[in-house]
C-alpha cells in the first residue's frame, strides 16, 4: 500500500474518530441530547470506547486471515489511542455528571459498585498502554516485551464487557452485539493458530 | 356542573406550551441539526426526531388541593418518549416507537379476592366515578431520574370504597394488560408477565395516592400506561402499575414482578430515600429530565418531597430493611 494512501486514509479515521466527538458537542451545547442528556453521553462514549478496542484487537486476526490487509497495522496504535481517548470522556462523564467532583462520592461507588470498579479496571488497564505507544517506547522495552505488555488490551476489552452487563438491569440484553464481537476477535487467535499447526 | 377554580400556586393547563408550538420548535431544531447529524451513529439519530404525539382527548377536571405547589412540569413531549414501559421494549423510546398497537377501548377493570361481591368497571363508568382532578407530581426512577408529571385522576381510596373490601383484605394488587399480539416486549423481554404490583392497604388508601386517567389535560397517552393506572408518588416509578385489568384485595403481601427479579434491587415498599442507595448506584441525587446537561443533577428528597404526608405510614419500621 502507497504511502500516500495510508496518509490519506489516516486523515479519514481521524475524522471518523472525531466527528462523532464534534456532533456531540454541538448538541450538548443546544440541549439537544435527549429528554436525559447525562444517560446519552454515558452510552455515547461508552459503546465508543468498546468499539474502538474491540476493532483494535480486531486487526491482527484480520490481517493473518488476509495477508493482503498486512499494511491495517499501521492504524492500530492510533485506533488504540482514540479508544482510550473516549474512554477518558466516558471516565469524565462519570466524574463531572455522576460523581459532582466529589471524592467521597467516588470513594463510595468505586468500594460499593462492582460495575464501576470493572469499569475503572478497564481505564487504568488502558493508561500503560497508552503510554507506552510511542515508538521510543517500544526500542526501550524490546518488542517481545512491549507486545507482552499490549495484551493487557485484551483484559481492558474483557473488563469493559463486564462493567457493560453489570451495569444494565436484568433482562436487558444490549450488550450482547459487543461481547459477540468481542468473543470473535479473541477467539479468532487461538483458532487461527490450530487451524495452521 | 363541574366549575374549574383557579388556584394561584398550581399552574393551569392552559399556561404549559401548546403541543402544536414545542413540535414546531423541534422540528426546526432537528432541520438544522441533520447535516451535523450525518456522521453520527444511527441510533443517535433517533433522539432528534420526535415521534408523533397522538392527538388525545380533552377531560374535565377541577384543581386539588392535593397537588404539589411550585414545580415546573416536564413538557409533554418528554413524559411521552422517555418511558419504562417493558411491555412495549427495554429501550426508553420502545414505548413511543410501540404503543400505538395498545388497544385501550373496549377496556374493564376487574375487582375479585376479598371484597363483598367481584364487579367488573368499565373505563368510561370508572372514569365517572369520581371528580376529576389535576395533580402535579414529582414522579422518580428507581434508575435516578426525575420528573414532573401533571396527572389526572382521582384518590385511589374512593375507588377503593366503591370496591367494598372485607375487612380481611391487608394488601391491593395490581395486575397489567398480558397480551402479546398488543405488546411486543411481552415476548422479548424476559419478565414474569403479567406485570404485577401492589400496595399495604393503607398505602393503596392515602389520598397521595392517585387512580390516573389522563396527564396534561388530556387522556393517558398509550406509552403512559393508557387507559387507567395508578401513580404512588413517594414510591419508584416501577411501583405505579400501567394498564391495569385486574385488582385484587388479598390477605398476605402481593408477589410483585421486580422484586422477584431481583428482591436485593427492588423491595416491596421501594419508598424513595436519599439514605438507601440501589446495589449499582446512589440514590441521593437524581438527573432531572429535560434539563440542560450541566443542570440535570438535583438532591433526591425523602420519600420524593412528600414526608409530611407520608412519613407516619412508616413509623417504627426499618426503612433500610424494608427497602
Amino acid at each position: 500500500m502507497p504511502n500516500r494512501v495510508v496518509v490519506f486514509l489516516k486523515v479519514l479515521v481521524h475524522i471518523a474518530c472525531l466527528a462523532p466527538i464534534a456532533w456531540l458537542l454541538v448538541h450538548l451545547f443546544q440541549n439537544n441530547l435527549g429528554p436525559d442528556p447525562t444517560h446519552t453521553v454515558t452510552f455515547f462514549t461508552g459503546h465508543g470506547t468498546l468499539r474502538l478496542l474491540v476493532i483494535t484487537l480486531a486487526i491482527t486476526p484480520v490481517r493473518r486471515l488476509t495477508p493482503k490487509l498486512g499494511w491495517i497495522i499501521r492504524f492500530r496504535r492510533m485506533l488504540g489511542l482514540y479508544a482510550f481517548f473516549y474512554g477518558c470522556l466516558h471516565l469524565m462523564t462519570y466524574v463531572w455528571l455522576y460523581a459532582g467532583f466529589s471524592l467521597s462520592a467516588m470513594v463510595d461507588d468505586i468500594s460499593q459498585r462492582k460495575f464501576i470498579t470493572a469499569g475503572l479496571a478497564a481505564w487504568l488497564l488502558m493508561v500503560p498502554l497508552a503510554l507506552t505507544s510511542t515508538a521510543w517506547s517500544i526500542r526501550k522495552l524490546g518488542g517481545r516485551n512491549w507486545a507482552r505488555l499490549h495484551w493487557l488490551t485484551y483484559a481492558a476489552a474483557i473488563a469493559g464487557i463486564i462493567h457493560y452487563w453489570w451495569g444494565v438491569k436484568q433482562g436487558d440484553r444490549s450488550p450482547m452485539e459487543i461481547t459477540v464481537v468481542l468473543c470473535l476477535a479473541l477467539a479468532a487467535r487461538p483458532v487461527l493458530a490450530w487451524v495452521r499447526s | 356542573m363541574l366549575i374549574r377554580k383557579s388556584d394561584s400556586n398550581s399552574i393551569p393547563s392552559s399556561e404549559i406550551t401548546p403541543r402544536s408550538t414545542y413540535l414546531n420548535r423541534r422540528t426546526l431544531l432537528t432541520a438544522g441539526a441533520v447535516g451535523a447529524a450525518a456522521l453520527a451513529a444511527d441510533r443517535f439519530g433517533r433522539v432528534m426526531h420526535p415521534h408523533d404525539v397522538r392527538a388525545e382527548t380533552k377531560l374535565a377536571t377541577v384543581s386539588s388541593p392535593l397537588s404539589t405547589k411550585g414545580l415546573t412540569p416536564t413538557s409533554l413531549y418528554d413524559i411521552t418518549h422517555y418511558n419504562n414501559f417493558y411491555e412495549f421494549g427495554t429501550g426508553k423510546d420502545d414505548p413511543a416507537k410501540y404503543a400505538g398497537s395498545l388497544k385501550t377501548r373496549p377496556w374493564s377493570v376487574k375487582v375479585e379476592g376479598l371484597v363483598k361481591s367481584k364487579k367488573t368497571y368499565d373505563i368510561d363508568s370508572l372514569m365517572k366515578l369520581r371528580p376529576l382532578e389535576d395533580r402535579i407530581y414529582r414522579f422518580r426512577c428507581v434508575e435516578a431520574w426525575s420528573m414532573v408529571i401533571p396527572w389526572v385522576g382521582y384518590s385511589l381510596s374512593e375507588f377503593i370504597k366503591a370496591c367494598d373490601p372485607l375487612p380481611s383484605a391487608k394488601y391491593i394488587q395490581f395486575i397489567s394488560l398480558d397480551n402479546p399480539s398488543e405488546e411486543p416486549g411481552i415476548n422479548s423481554v424476559n419478565l414474569d408477565w403479567p406485570y404485577s404490583e401492589g400496595l399495604r392497604m393503607d398505602e393503596a388508601m392515602h389520598p397521595l395516592t392517585l387512580l390516573t386517567f389522563g396527564l396534561y389535560g388530556d387522556a393517558l397517552p398509550n406509552q403512559d400506561g393508557a387507559p387507567v393506572r395508578v401513580v404512588v408518588p413517594w414510591k419508584y416509578g416501577y411501583k405505579s402499575a400501567k394498564s391495569i385489568v385486574k385488582v385484587r384485595f388479598v390477605d398476605k403481601q402481593p408477589h410483585t414482578t421486580w422484586n422477584d427479579m431481583a428482591s436485593d434491587e427492588y423491595g416491596f415498599y421501594s419508598n424513595v430515600n436519599p439514605n438507601v442507595d440501589h446495589p449499582r448506584w446512589s440514590q441521593k441525587t437524581e438527573r432531572v429530565i429535560g434539563a440542560p446537561i450541566w443542570k440535570q443533577r438535583q438532591p433526591t428528597l425523602m420519600f420524593n418531597g412528600y414526608a409530611n404526608q407520608v412519613a407516619s405510614l412508616y413509623t417504627g419500621m426499618d426503612l433500610r430493611k424494608y427497602h
